[in-house]
């Protein structure tokens, strides 16, 4: 544990991982005979206790249909779901809680902004994304699109992996309406600039709308000054449970968006003559929402917030830099995606490897990683791959774990060979 | 979204699919590729006998895949001309290819599979060593689960895996389904 050490002694004594694993009680199991190595945090992060035990405490005292029942456990179940939204509106500084709408993550966050938006698209009308897009935030874009004659089209992306900066300017026109596009490539890692260039959309007129499931396991988004129109994330990749996420949305947008699913919750009033909609956040949440999921949500960033973000931050770049130092330890590994700024993702190929058979065998070695087009086929067909293996960190994962990591693939390499 | 993390076979098999991507017909006038059924060793030169013998002995992971990747290689190669769309087996992380040809003398149906991934190219390996050059009906017979139990590959295979081995006989089957029905 040498690594550890130096680790301390550059900064990061505020920061004590083999502590911060202790509160999340699954990185103790062992895999296949090895001690769990949990490099899929992008796909899903681990939970902390703080999240086990607020949805436990939930369900053992106080479950009942929120927003309803004339009685107390109706009333203290309301509170805590609602003291929830609270803790989502400070973490992404919304300005009401009025603009914090629960879905049930990421993917039906976009959802609900494509359908809500279409009723103003016509033909010709322009959607920008990025080439490095998860299929959340195309596939919706297209639905809407071919309903509405309306076209998608992606801002390029260089051979780094970062956003062709001049791909988007020459592509920001008077027919773009949307601009929708990821804070946080979950690919390749890349931090986008996205302030600049929802900036440049706004002064056009352009709603704009950032994916922000990958940026929030990392950083702490503040929806003000980034200034974007919604922003999406959800729970699970966050710590939190899955089942649950969040569409934040300009409040007169959202005034104007139409209901996505109608039913109990999102009406004010029902008749056979006329129905009208609840007021916001309700408007969007028709059924009994996920209460245990939203409680174990505010857990989980509260659980954050307890924590120096800074040294969190801190120690996941040291994860990332110890990995790059690595690669060249691995004859023939290349990374996939350089960009200057990135969170601790690494997605590489190694020649001569399929990224199917480094997952299967690293898995032997109770190491986790994801492989596969990580729901990003536009950009597989960019890097000319079908595919890559990809370890994503977070910062319960050690530089130890970091080496093992290598080791394993170095074993791989020498049983391939 | 669909994921296919660590998942190198489709669970998608029909007997509608089965003869829709894979026209037994057409290679039957293919001699070349007549001969490349007829030579593979996976069930004629290395049996049943040899894989199950070969597993008693090993009891580490490496060992484990070793053997099966060293199975794998005995895959004949696939002819590139049948890379194509219609055998292609869709929405798999690995790129999977399966071919049939049913000979009319022997009455015994061949098979080929490739794959771009060494395990997938083993365990399919595996398959063929159970399955090719039976019969439509002795294919059908065979009891595929119990071979796995025997190899101890279910415990040392992800259930995902597992799945997918099960999915790709599953599609096997089909295709003796469809060959016996005529």
């Amino acid at each position: 544990m040498t690594d550890l050490s130096v680790a301390n002694n550059t900064g990061m004594a505020a920061f004590d991982v083999e502590k911060v694993r202790q509160d999340f009680p699954i990185l103790s199991r062992q895999v296949n005979g090895k001690p769990l190595v949990y490099l899929d945090n992008g796909a899903s992060a681990q939970k902390p206790l703080a999240v086990l035990e607020a949805m436990d405490h939930y369900y053992r005292t106080m479950h009942s249909n929120v927003h309803r029942g004339a009685h107390t456990l109706g009333d203290e179940a309301t509170t805590a779901f609602e003291g929830a939204r609270e803790t989502v509106r400070r973490f992404i500084n919304a300005p009401s809680t009025r603009e914090v709408i629960w879905t049930r993550g990421t993917t039906e966050a976009i959802n609900i902004v494509a359908n809500g938006l279409a009723p103003r698209l016509r033909k010709g009308d322009e959607i920008l994304v990025s080439q490095m897009e998860h299929h959340a935030n195309i596939v919706p874009w297209q639905m809407v699109a071919e309903r509405t004659g309306a076209r998608v089209l992606p801002v390029q992306v260089t051979p780094e992996g970062e956003l062709d900066l001049d791909s988007f300017g020459t592509l920001l026109n008077e027919r773009t309406r949307v601009l929708a596009i990821t804070q946080v490539s979950n690919v390749l890692g890349t931090i986008n600039p996205v302030a600049p260039l929802l900036e440049q959309a706004r002064a056009k007129g352009v709603i704009t709308v950032v994916d922000g499931a990958q940026a929030v396991p990392h950083f702490r988004p503040d929806v003000q000054t980034l200034g974007c129109d919604f922003y999406v994330f959800s729970s699970h990749k966050l710590f939190g449970p899955t089942g649950i996420g969040v569409l934040y949305g300009r409040e007169q947008l959202l005034e104007e968006l139409p209901p996505f699913q109608g039913g109990g919750e999102m009406i004010e009033r029902v008749s056979f003559e006329r129905t009208t909609w609840n007021t916001l956040p309700y408007k969007f949440e028709a059924g009994t929402p996920p209460i245990a999921e939203a409680i174990g949500l505010g857990a989980a960033i509260d659980y954050l917030e307890g924590m120096d973000r800074n040294a969190l931050e801190a120690a996941e770049s040291e994860l990332l830099e110890r990995a790059n130092a690595l690669v060249e330890t691995v004859p023939g590994m290349r990374v996939i995606g350089q960009a200057k700024r990135k969170v601790p993702v690494m997605s590489f190929k190694i020649d001569g490897l399929h990224p199917s058979d480094i997952g299967t065998l690293l898995d032997q070695q109770g190491i986790a990683i994801r492989t596969g087009h990580h729901c990003a086929m536009p950009l597989m067909d960019f890097y000319g791959v079908p595919g890559t293996a990809r370890a994503s960190f977070a910062f319960y994962n050690t530089l130890e774990e970091v080496g093992q990591l290598f080791n394993a693939l170095r074993k791989i390499q020498r049983l391939l060979a | 979204m669909p994921s296919v993390a660590g998942f190198i076979f489709c669970p998608r098999s029909s007997a509608d699919s089965a003869a829709k991507t894979h026209s037994i017909d057409k290679y039957t006038d293919m001699a070349a590729s007549k001969e490349l059924f007829l030579e593979n060793p996976l069930g004629k030169d290395t049996t049943l006998e040899d894989v199950l013998d070969g597993f008693e002995f090993l009891d580490d992971w490496e060992e484990r895949y070793a053997f099966i990747i060293d199975l794998g290689k005995q895959l004949p190669d696939f002819p590139d001309d049948q890379r194509i769309e219609e055998n292609y087996v869709h929405g798999c992380q690995s790129q999977v290819w399966l071919i049939s040809h049913y000979d009319e003398d022997s009455g015994k149906l061949y098979l080929l599979i490739d794959s771009d991934a060494l395990i997938v190219r083993g365990l399919a390996a595996i398959i063929l060593v159970a399955l090719n050059g039976k019969s439509p009906r002795d294919l059908l017979a065979t009891d595929v689960d119990e071979l796995f139990e025997q190899l101890d590959l279910f415990r040392h295979i992800s259930p995902t895996r597992g799945n997918g081995l099960r999915a790709m006989v599953g599609k096997i089957r089909d295709i003796a389904a469809a060959q016996a029905a005529g």
